[in-house]
């Protein structure tokens, strides 16, 4: 039995790279030994993908891309298809946890500067990811066709009308109706099922290879490939399968735990998961009282309304809402700090980046409520201390006090 | 025949070759780009709409569907229409001379007849549909207040010409569509024999 099989994997070994592909992506790709619980989200991402991938392909064959029947199939999802309602919830819950993960996994990134040289092209990939997962989230949102679908919808596309010359064109373009219509519900449909989910997917094995390839960072933010043993193998290294393959199934576990709780006992999270206003179908002629977008957007929709029309136009809020995603794509060259590692960074770096996270909280929390004029000054505030965090990097990572890095990474 | 590789020539042909598929892939691409755009029957939908405004009452709106939008249209009464020049100084545009309404509503009411109000019930900013507020000096909205439309969204306001305030996030005038009068109480929105079927 034994020969039989070791003889089918040889088989295929000569007419495809099975062993060789194993070894360097589990077996034998070497994992720094300090990770802490921090490391657990890149893991968890992939898992949130899987569920969503996963309880997505169930959820289509029971929706109806289409004005009519949209909301009313979600219904029939959640009252009469067997354990449907628990499909949707898996699904719509996944969403939010998705961007919990992806927001600690990034945090982790700036903490321990994971985007340094040499995995600035690692962090460039995994931030495309974060943007095709924000046009993901965004499109399915618009899929059960509530009232917070459309206007959410309808406020998001008229930004792009607000570019100078081509910005109504482009509107339409992305509509492919005058209004967030049948049209536009069929498209994002096409988009969120197929076109980004094939993306991600793809992107992320780019990123997986592009980590393999430089090997990861660690809470040290010294480079392991420094020291290596007679086999050619980092000194602090541990083969990922089964050091790391145990820990993240921990993490797993724990983290399937946090999704159940919410999954079971809050699947809408008092209105911030799954949006009250979203239980009343789409009604183009009337507004609800308050709109705001998901909790995961609040705090680039806080950015957008901080800033007042100039020259008689929406535009310049709409670009600083758009830089404020997109000038994380340059963090690996304006970071000058000698030292990679928030554990070796001086006071200056530490103030900044708890700074920024103040920042992008309270942002989050201000796009979720009423723009009043108290509100609309502290989203300002927190708006310029967002950008300085990026902004001033290059000046206060080079001034600030590092202490020396260990030369190996710290064990206890 | 030589064997030496006669390099110009194969640089054209790269060159050549390159640019020939370059025009073939965005010939292909032409078709899939262009089926994004609106389908015929997406543009039939902006055709236009016929009201009877003879059963609206003095003070009061109603709310009709064009092009898949909210128009509204408003009966405004003589004392409405008398607090209008009072917001002038509030406003970001009070004579409306950017071009939101056409030519033949280009005056201090923004209408064909004074007291009645055609408008498209968007918000300039960001696409919200405001809330009718007909009340003068309401509580929650000041006591400058006196009639007009509130964006939940935003907090844009405007007034009963429904000419935008000045620090709001909105940055124009709400849209006039064009619009003509078939008799005395039936209205036509979306064409006006100008042309502007828009």
């Amino acid at each position: 039995m034994m020969n039989l099989a070791t003889k089918l994997v040889g088989w295929i070994d000569q007419r495809f790279p099975l062993v060789s592909t194993v070894k360097a992506h589990v077996t034998e790709y070497y994992a720094p030994k300090n990770f802490n619980f921090w490391y657990f989200f890149g893991s968890l991402a992939l898992l949130v993908l899987v569920i969503q991938i996963v309880s997505g392909i169930f959820l289509t064959m029971n929706y109806k891309p289409d004005a009519l029947f949209a909301f009313a199939s979600v219904e029939y999802i959640m009252r009469d298809v067997q354990w449907g309602w628990l499909l949707r919830y898996i699904h719509s819950t996944g969403a939010s946890m998705f961007f919990v993960v992806i927001y600690l996994h990034m945090f982790r990134g700036l903490m321990y500067g994971s985007y340094r040289n040499p995995r600035e092209l690692l962090w460039i990939v995994g931030m495309i990811l974060y943007l095709a997962l924000m046009a993901e989230a965004f499109m399915g949102y618009l899929l059960p066709w509530g009232q917070m679908s459309f206007w959410g919808a309808q406020v998001i596309i008229n930004l792009f009308s607000s570019v100078p010359v081509i910005g109504p064109d482009l509107a339409i373009l992305i509509r492919g109706d005058y209004v967030v219509s049948d049209i536009t519900l069929n498209r994002f449909f096409a988009l969120h099922v197929i076109a980004i989910p094939l993306v991600l997917v793809l992107i992320v094995v780019a990123h997986l290879v592009a980590l393999h390839h430089v090997g990861s960072n660690n809470p040290d933010g010294v480079e392991i490939k420094k020291y290596k043993d007679a086999n050619g193998n980092p000194l602090d290294g541990i083969p990922f399968h089964p050091y790391y393959t145990v820990k993240d199934g921990v993490g797993a576990v724990g983290f399937l735990i946090v999704f159940c709780a919410v999954l079971f006992f809050a699947p809408d999270m008092g209105g911030y998961f799954l949006e009250y206003n979203n239980f009343v179908p789409a009604n183009p002629m009337k507004t609800p009282e308050h709109i705001a977008p998901v909790w995961y957007f609040t705090p680039y929709y806080a950015i957008l309304r901080a800033v007042p029309p100039m020259f008689g136009s929406q535009f310049p809020g709409v670009v600083a809402m758009g830089v404020a995603t997109v000038i994380f794509f340059f963090l690996p060259w304006l970071d000058r700090g000698k030292v990679k590692s928030i554990r070796y960074r001086g006071p200056i770096y530490k103030a900044f980046l708890a700074l920024f996270v103040v920042s992008f909280v309270g942002l989050g929390w201000l796009g979720l409520m009423p723009a009043t004029p108290t509100y609309t000054v502290i989203s300002r505030v927190l708006a310029v201390i967002y950008f300085a965090f990026f902004l001033l990097m290059p000046w206060y990572t080079k001034v600030d006090k590092c202490k020396p890095e260990p030369d190996r990474v710290t064990f206890k | 025949m030589s064997d030496k590789v006669d390099h110009s020539k194969r640089r054209w042909l790269f060159t050549a070759t390159a640019a020939a598929g370059g025009v073939a892939a965005a010939g292909a691409g032409a078709p899939f780009v262009l089926s994004l755009m609106p389908s015929e029957r997406a543009k039939a939908a902006g055709a236009p709409v016929e009201v009877d405004i003879g059963a609206i009452t003095p003070g009061t709106m109603i709310s009709i569907e064009w092009q898949g939008k909210p128009v509204w249209i408003v009966h405004r009464t003589k004392q409405m229409l008398d607090l209008l020049p009072k917001n002038n100084a509030d406003l970001a545009d009070p004579a409306s001379s950017v071009p939101q309404q056409p030519a033949y509503c280009n005056n201090p009411n923004r209408s064909i007849k004074p007291e009645i109000l055609v408008v498209l019930g968007i918000c300039t900013h960001l696409g919200c549909s405001p809330t009718f507020r007909p009340e003068v000096a309401p509580p929650d909205l000041g006591e400058k207040w006196s009639g007009g439309w509130f964006c939940p969204c935003h907090g844009s306001r405007f007034d009963l010409a429904a000419r935008v305030f000045k620090g709001v996030p909105a940055p124009t005038n709400l849209i006039i569509p064009p619009h003509k009068y078939l008799s005395d109480t039936k209205l036509l929105v979306g064409d006006d024999d100008t042309g502007g079927a828009a």
